[in-house]
């Protein structure tokens, strides 16, 4: 199992061949209190670094773009109903959607944890 | 401390709000804080349900001086100025020939002189066009020694009473001089929030001390801009800028509780004719509450659509009203679709979304009214 984190602040933890997407606890944080999440329909085709969902704050609405290319297999509703969830588990029961991966060899551009860490902290 | 980006000005409580957190965001060319680490959800609740502290010092205070500066005024704004009590203050604009609104404003009368709360991002402005328009007639000065804070809730009587005890009988849209812990202060008991509360304004150097002072207090927590705008958002309150600016007209903007009867019937102001035209046979959009199904918002200029999609106008403020606990939003359409409950679609991200016109507030206003 493997998480890896892009720039613009996604996960993707992969288990076989199926990639469980969500926002960083970074991002979460700096996006502040969620009240709204649009979640992708299951059996879309998504591309890596397109849109793949909407977060919304009560300040603003932001892009979720896919970290890697798939077909969507599962949608957390949870989130629909319970969109804090974001907040309070960006990286466990806040995720967004799994996606079976077309191009695993994507995963090789993106950040492990430690990558990660560092990119944000050279951001700040 | 980080300190504030480039060209931002700051206010009298910068360090304060690097002190608690503070995330700063640019507004109005002020480094401000948005929101503090209790997070602009809860800031909002907090405010409804207790007190909560505004640093609001961006704003541009005025004094306005001369023989009559009432009378002048009134050469610029549709307000009744000149049958304004001592002591008493009202919403006005300044408007434009076309109507049009330049700036939204308090005006109080402080008795040997008007006082003026103009918006932030318009004071240059507003105070280039007075001195302009008011040359002979009244002194305009910017009071840029001045600092202004909001402390608005429920429990915001009780808490100023406790260093202003005079505080609590004042009535609502009324102006006191007073002293907090021996600093002299002016109070209005106004504000930005649909609550009851208080606008304080004192010295720059004074405002940190009852800044400290206030929040020292156990009702009284930090509030943001985020918070401030969802809040202004429910008690249905324009912002100028997105909800009213150089293109909409009063009538339009259903502000015609602005509009003295006087002032209606004699004109003597910007845009009096069209104005009047619009009162008497209606504007041809008007400002009105939407209302959606569902969790999601719709943002500033979302189009709204008719039942058949076409394009009936714009959202001008929209979001999640944390009180309301649903999405709230405003916006202009036309007159035909006007009507309370009309329904519409909010074109979001390409969808519609189902929504309805609304009353405004969305959330009960709370003034003290004696």
């Amino acid at each position: 199992m493997t998480i890896k984190y892009t720039k613009d602040h996604e996960w993707v933890r992969v288990e076989g061949d199926v990639g469980t997407v969500g926002v960083s606890d970074h991002a979460q944080h700096q996006l502040g209190d969620v009240v709204f999440v649009e979640l992708p329909d299951v059996g879309r085709a998504l591309q890596q670094g397109k849109e793949a969902a909407v977060v919304e704050s009560v300040k603003a609405a932001s892009d979720v773009y896919a970290p890697v290319s798939g077909e969507v297999v599962e949608v957390n509703h949870e989130l629909e109903n319970e969109p804090a969830r974001v907040n309070t588990g960006a990286e466990t029961d806040g995720w967004f959607f799994k996606l079976r991966l077309t191009n695993p060899a994507e995963l090789d551009g993106l950040m492990d944890e430690a990558a990660y860490k560092a990119f944000v902290e050279g951001q700040a | 401390m980080t300190e504030a980006a480039e060209n931002l000005k700051t206010t009298p409580l910068h360090g304060l709000h690097l002190e608690l957190k503070g995330r700063m965001v640019p507004f109005a060319g002020y480094d401000m804080p948005v929101q503090y680490p209790l997070g602009i959800l809860k800031e909002h609740q907090h405010t409804r349900d207790k007190a909560g502290l505004f640093d609001v010092s961006h704003m541009g205070q005025v004094r306005l001086t001369g023989d009559d500066p009432a009378a002048a005024l009134e050469a610029l704004v549709p307000g009744d100025i000149k049958g304004l009590a001592r002591g008493r203050m009202r919403y006005t604009l300044f408007l434009n020939e076309q109507g049009g609104i330049l700036d939204d404003l308090m005006v109080t009368n402080a008795g040997d002189h008007l006082f003026l709360v103009v918006n932030a991002a318009c004071k240059e402005q507003d105070v280039a066009h007075m001195r302009d328009r008011l040359k002979g007639k009244a002194e305009v000065e910017l009071l840029d020694d001045l600092a202004l804070m909001a402390l608005q809730g429920p429990a915001a009587a009780g808490v100023l009473a406790r260093f202003i005890p005079e505080a609590a009988t004042m009535k609502f849209m009324s102006y006191l001089p007073a002293t907090f812990n021996g600093i002299p202060v002016v109070i209005t008991r106004s504000g930005y929030t649909g609550e009851d509360g208080y606008e304080i304004s004192c010295d720059t150097s004074d405002a940190e001390t009852i800044a400290r002072a206030l929040l020292a207090e156990d009702e009284v927590e930090a509030i943001g801009l985020g918070a401030r705008d969802s809040l202004r958002l429910e008690a249905g309150l324009c912002l100028y800028g997105h909800d009213i600016d150089t293109t909409t007209t009063p009538v339009e903007a259903a502000l015609e509780w602005a509009l003295s009867k006087r002032r209606r019937e004699e004109g003597g102001f910007p845009g009096h004719a069209i104005i009047k035209g619009q009162l008497e046979n209606g504007a041809p959009r008007r400002r009105v509450g939407l209302r959606t199904e569902g969790r999601q918002p719709a943002r500033e200029h979302t189009d709204i659509c008719d039942a058949s999609g076409n394009k009936i106008g714009e959202v001008t403020s929209g979001g999640f009203g944390p009180t309301f606990n649903a999405p709230v939003a405003m916006g202009y359409v036309d007159r035909a679709h006007a009507a309370l409950d009309t329904p519409v679609q909010l074109m979001v991200r390409g969808k519609p979304l189902a929504a309805k016109v609304a009353a405004m507030p969305f959330v009960p206003q709370r003034y003290y009214r004696g």
